[in-house]
């Protein structure tokens, strides 16, 4: 297990990258904590496989380094850093059994034959493989490849970080999420630190301690996923995580307030300087408070849609150029006529050039 | 739903039925026909049963023929697989001019018409004027590949790796490059030797492709007929008469058409034979459950 330190790191596959978007992965120092499960998230082509395999050391970066517990491992190969990784589609050895794929890496490295036998049997009992052990891996389904595959990572028990490149894509929706408890409960378990690269916000939600949520070669936020929802420190993760996104309106700024259209909206307390950029304001539609009209700090709005989601509903409104998502209970009624909304302030995001400012 | 019976959808196999039976089956019946006939002219025709396959069975040239073709193609089997992989497993990947300039050097052997290729070795093994025989002469090698059997079937047996490794090597080549990325960089990850490697995704991922190369390089070389038949004409004695060039003798030298027919039939169910048993070797090996 270790800590894993990015310090300047970047990579572009440009010979001589001149601007930013030369970049597959724009600077970043940031320090990983040891035993931590963490997600990166992102849409494809977001520099999120870019950081991977980096991590990983099938690539190494062209700027920074990368260092495991204090060490400088940026030129080591995976051997050397002590990396397991689980690759997108299942990679299995089709002439051997269920059990010696699992022992492979263990054999490699000269490990005594009964230590050997005591961890395959571990993992397999933890995968749901004994059963198989015996059978040629070639054989099996889809999804039990990909176990084999997660259980070749898993059963080196010295290993720095377990990498998992989209490991659940081949696998159908019942099963994965089967195999995502069991990779949680095998993360409590041996506290191993997983990192894990997927473009579903639910896998990575629910399976990391930390998210880093990447946009076109940068990590725009490394959070837990409580952090992610209510403090989004971008506005691609306002949009991207959360069903829907964020509400976001173009808006100039007053004293203490923004104006979107002519209407005022109290902004929290906080000196923002009302220089430069390209200001957006935005609300969750789980924070969008939808009243009667009068209420006081309330802006009239006209209701055009209701979406009934079975657990909760969807209001869609109107306001002035506008249109707004707000997320209401079950039991709450929706104000035909009169309908008015509030800001809550301590969930009104300011956002300048898409960073968040206040 | 009913099924409408329609029996005018038998007019639609018609082409295929007949370009079979052309291409095929009439052919290949009046092969048959043959060699179960003594034939002295046309229509001088005598019904003769087995004969000709007993004459045939127990021809003792035919029987030194044999064994000398299949030790032959044992050979070039035994030669080109190994000699292919290696070729293959050193080629360059990715889409660069170095891999299509390997690509082009390797295919060019496969495009010389076979005559030619035996032309080719038979001036390049002229002790006076070859660049092969004149060089060993003037080392101080006996070597004659029109006097020497061993030296005339050394030069026939490597002329054929000369002129057929490469087809294995693009084919090796071709089962290597659909080996995805992840496979490679998950044996680095699992600190796999080269050997294993090799061993355990290399070699069961061109299976496919091995199959193929032994099954078209045992044919072939078990059929061998130009090349032999242009560099030494079959000897020094009967030293490089193969199956089929012994047939030629039988069927077109001497005219013995029953003979030859039933000669061909024997031929074509001993590559039938053989390839069966290559098939089967090596679909077995290393894949499904054995025992």
């Amino acid at each position: 297990m270790a800590t894993i330190q990015f310090d300047n790191l970047g990579h572009s596959y440009h010979p001589h990258p001149t601007k930013p978007e030369d970049y597959a992965l724009r600077r970043l120092s940031q320090e990983w904590e040891d035993g931590k499960a963490y997600a990166l998230l992102g849409p494809s082509g977001c520099g999120k496989s870019t950081l991977l395999n980096i991590i990983s050391g099938l690539l190494v970066p062209s700027e920074g380094r990368v260092l495991f517990d204090g060490l400088d491992v940026t030129r080591c190969t995976p051997e050397e850093r002590n990396i397991a990784q689980v690759f997108q589609f299942p990679v299995i050895y089709d002439t051997m059994t269920v059990y010696e794929n699992l022992a492979f890496p263990l054999r490699n490295r000269k490990v005594p034959a009964a230590d050997v036998d005591r961890r395959v049997r571990q993992v397999a009992e933890a995968l749901d493989l004994t059963d198989d052990l015996k059978k040629r891996a070639q054989r099996l389904t889809p999804d039990a490849k990909q176990k084999i595959s997660m259980g070749r990572g898993l059963v080196r028990s010295d290993v720095a970080a377990i990498l998992f490149d989209e490991p659940l894509t081949v696998i159908d929706p019942h099963t994965k999420w089967i195999l995502r408890r069991k990779l949680r409960q095998i993360h409590e378990e041996y506290r191993l630190t997983m990192i894990y690269v997927t473009h579903d916000q639910v896998e990575a939600l629910t399976f990391a301690d930390k998210v880093a949520v990447m946009y076109e070669g940068a990590m725009v936020q490394l959070g837990t996923p409580q952090e992610l929802f209510e403090n989004p420190e971008h506005t691609f993760v306002g949009y991207f995580i959360g069903s829907p996104g964020i509400n976001l309106m173009p808006c100039t700024l007053g004293n203490d307030h923004a104006l979107v259209d002519g209407i005022a909206i109290p902004l929290p307390d906080r000196a923002v300087p009302a220089v430069g950029g390209k200001f957006e304001l935005g609300i969750r539609p789980e924070f969008l408070e939808l009243t009667r009209s009068g209420s006081a700090g309330s802006i009239p709005v006209q209701v055009t849609g209701v979406d009934d989601l079975g657990t909760s509903k969807l209001a869609t409104v109107r306001m002035g150029n506008h249109t707004l998502k707000a997320r209401l209970n079950e039991e709450q009624e929706i104000p035909a006529l009169d309908a008015a909304i509030r800001f809550p302030t301590r969930w009104t995001k300011l956002y300048r050039d898409s960073h968040l400012v206040g | 739903m009913d099924k409408v019976q329609d029996n005018r959808a038998w007019f639609l196999i018609i082409p295929v039925f007949l370009i079979v039976a052309f291409s095929a089956v009439i052919p290949l019946m009046t092969v048959v026909n043959y060699s179960v006939q003594e034939i002295f002219g046309p229509g001088q025709t005598f019904f003769v049963g087995t004969e000709w396959f007993e004459a045939v069975l127990t021809d003792e040239r035919l029987h030194d023929a044999l064994v000398r073709q299949i030790i032959y193609s044992l050979a070039v089997l035994a030669i080109e697989i190994p000699l292919g992989i290696l070729i293959a497993l050193g080629m360059p990947g990715g889409r660069s001019a170095k891999t299509s300039l390997t690509l082009v050097l390797l295919a060019l052997p496969l495009l010389i018409p076979f005559n030619v290729v035996g032309t080719i070795w038979q001036i390049f093994g002229r002790g006076d004027i070859g660049l092969l025989g004149a060089t060993f002469r003037a080392i101080g090698v006996d070597y004659n590949y029109t006097n020497n059997s061993l030296d005339a079937w050394l030069t026939v047996l490597v002329m054929d790796v000369w002129h057929w490794t490469s087809l294995v090597a693009l084919l090796c080549y071709a089962g290597l490059q659909s080996i995805p990325p992840a496979f490679y960089q998950a044996a680095k990850i699992d600190g796999a030797s080269k050997w294993a490697v090799f061993r355990y995704i290399q070699l069961p991922k061109m299976r496919g492709v091995l199959i193929i190369a032994v099954l078209l390089r045992f044919m072939d070389s078990f059929m061998i007929y130009t090349e032999p038949f242009v560099l030494t004409g079959g000897g020094p004695g009967n030293s490089t008469t193969f199956l089929s060039q012994y047939l030629t003798q039988m069927a077109v030298g001497q005219f013995d058409i029953g003979k030859a027919a039933a000669f061909s039939i024997v031929y074509f169910l001993i590559v039938l034979l053989f390839s069966f048993i290559f098939y089967t070797v090596i679909t077995n090996s290393g894949s499904g459950e054995k025992k």
